[in-house]
């Protein structure tokens, strides 16, 4: 794995070779869908001649393919996009170009972003970085196994449920989903717009702290931006620590228990105090994610019609042209979350499913404001099992989605919440743990995280 | 519990959600539905009552700007240049009647 202090003191064009290089080294993992290798080697021309200069001059990173960038397509790995050429670059990807960094290539992902295996790709699963007979964790997988190959120092992602953190974890390497509001999504691909955030892969919490310092911020283009707030904090002193009980039952495999526990060790030892705490409502929240996630999907992809861009069926009426150019451009776990989606919002069943999840949301964040009352800091593993096998859960989507019962709470809270590598089981998969911390607190969590690397 | 999805109800919202289904697909989304609503009608045991929905997490409110034109990145040509057809500086569509 690579730091971006390995590529600050170096040519850009030399970095740019390097990291291409890399990345075909490594195509048998398909963690890229392109490489966008001419225009990166004009922007590196540009940051060696000094015409662009920065706190991440030179350093090549990779975009997950829904994030709307220049030099390539925009796929968000669907066929309705697999031709699509952005007519304009994402916030993100503008901030980060600001500071002289540079896109070399966008990363594989579950079209749109559904999913939690990157197995829901148009184009093929990428492979685990510890075990190709592995999932990378999706739905930012592409952008987490380039980062854990050393391809690249960072990658950026979306994470909409745990999109980031589960790929993370089951890569070992640190994952950000900031608090909601944090970067502004202008340009990216939208999923479900109460929960999408922007966030980042890196493989130190230092690295990771300053690609989120980069890309936050208000911006006018997207009006749930919060207003700035994003500072680098000092590592913190004595933390009051929750260990979530409810995430550390027999259910949860007994490698990522031990990890996890053996990370909750190594903050005792550094001062911390450490309690157990419990939550009522977690069990209901991944219900909860599994109706307004798809309520707010339906109406998000309502846009994709097959008239203004992407695919479009060939037929010979409007209407055909909807519904052919949806069932031709859509994967099948698309189509299950729109479908869900429209049925929760339907007349009849408005008031039972998808008002009633609204309410429990409500609840559980209630939970989570009571406890951020005496902690600081809740900790638990990221995701129940390390990397799955692939197929082993592509049969059964309510298995799929069992995946992300430990990150979809956040999610649906609002909270900031960060994936750290805590070492591997014994047959070698990697586990993450997460910390899960109050809004705004960000970069405490990220210092709170670097305190500790290298002791766990 | 069971949510009982029949194939017409699977019809029904492929019609809502612009969706023309093949028989396989309309066949496994039944199964698959079904799994999925029986999974999180868990959420029915909750007492709520009393209990204001959430929508958004920002608490943020009515955040105002200027009515005023912005300069926007894409022109039009590009933009039209993204349709799958054009003509004459339009997006064409097969015909609706």
């Amino acid at each position: 794995m690579t730091v971006i202090s390995d590529f600050t003191n170096s040519s850009a064009v030399d970095n740019v070779k390097k990291a291409i290089a890399a990345a075909k080294e490594n195509e048998s993992f398909h963690a890229l869908l392109s490489l966008s290798e001419e225009r990166a080697l004009e922007r590196a021309a540009l940051v060696d001649k000094g015409e662009v200069t920065g706190r991440l001059a030179g350093v090549p990173f990779v975009a997950k393919d829904n994030f709307m960038t220049f030099g390539g397509t925009t796929t968000a790995a669907s066929h309705f996009l697999e031709q699509f050429e952005a007519p304009l670059q994402a916030t993100a990807i503008e901030r980060l170009e600001a500071e002289g960094a540079i896109c070399i290539g966008k990363t594989n992902l579950d079209a749109f972003a559904h999913g939690g295996s990157t197995e829901n790709s148009a184009f093929g699963p990428t492979l685990n970085s510890a075990d190709p007979t592995r999932v990378a964790g999706g739905s930012s997988g592409g952008s987490a196994v380039a980062t854990a190959l050393g391809v690249v120092p960072f990658a950026i992602g979306t994470d909409t449920g745990g999109s980031i953190r589960q790929p993370a974890s089951f890569n070992g390497v640190v994952g950000v989903k900031p608090t909601y509001g944090t970067v502004s999504r202008y340009g990216v691909v939208a999923m479900a717009s109460s929960t999408d955030t922007i966030g980042c892969f890196a493989t130190t919490a230092h690295d990771a702290e300053l690609v989120m310092d980069i890309m936050a911020g208000r911006d006018d283009r997207d009006m749930t931006t919060l207003p700035d707030f994003f500072a680098p904090a000092e590592a913190p002193a004595v933390q009051k620590v929750g260990v979530i009980k409810e995430f550390m039952t027999d259910d949860v495999d007994a490698g990522v228990r031990r990890q996890v526990t053996t990370y909750i060790e190594s903050l005792k030892a550094a001062g911390h105090t450490v309690e157990e705490v419990s939550m009522s409502m977690l069990k209901y929240a991944l219900a909860m994610y599994y109706i307004i996630v798809p309520a707010e999907i339906s109406s998000n992809l309502s846009r994709y019609d097959g008239v203004r861009y992407g695919k479009r069926a060939e037929v010979n009426n409007l209407s055909d042209l909807y519904g052919k150019s949806r069932d031709e451009g859509f994967m099948p776990e698309n189509k299950r979350r729109i479908m869900i989606g429209s049925y929760v919002l339907s007349s009849g069943y408005f008031d039972a499913y998808y008002l009633q999840a609204q309410k429990a949301r409500t609840l559980l964040i209630n939970e989570f404001n009571e406890l951020f009352k005496t902690y600081d800091v809740l900790v638990g593993p990221v995701a129940p099992t390390p990397a799955f096998k692939l197929g082993e859960n592509t049969a059964d989507p309510v298995k799929m989605y069992l995946a992300d019962i430990m990150t979809v709470p956040a999610s649906l809270a609002g909270l900031p919440a960060i994936s750290v590598p805590a070492g591997t089981t014994d047959e070698g998969l990697p586990v993450g743990v997460q910390l899960i911390g109050q809004r705004r607190d960000d970069a405490k969590l990220l210092a709170l995280a670097a305190s500790l690397e290298g002791a766990a | 519990m069971t949510t009982a999805i029949s194939r017409d109800d699977v019809l029904h919202l492929a019609q809502l959600s612009n969706l023309q289904l093949s028989d396989d697909e309309i066949t496994a989304l039944q199964t698959d539905l079904g799994n999925i609503l029986d999974y999180v009608a868990q959420l029915s045991e909750l007492d709520t009552s009393g209990v204001e929905p959430t929508y958004q997490v920002t608490d943020l409110e009515n955040v105002w700007r200027q009515d005023e034109i912005q300069p926007v990145d894409a022109g039009r040509e590009q933009l039209l240049a993204l349709a799958p057809q054009q003509q004459d500086h339009q997006i064409k569509v097969p015909k609706v009647l």
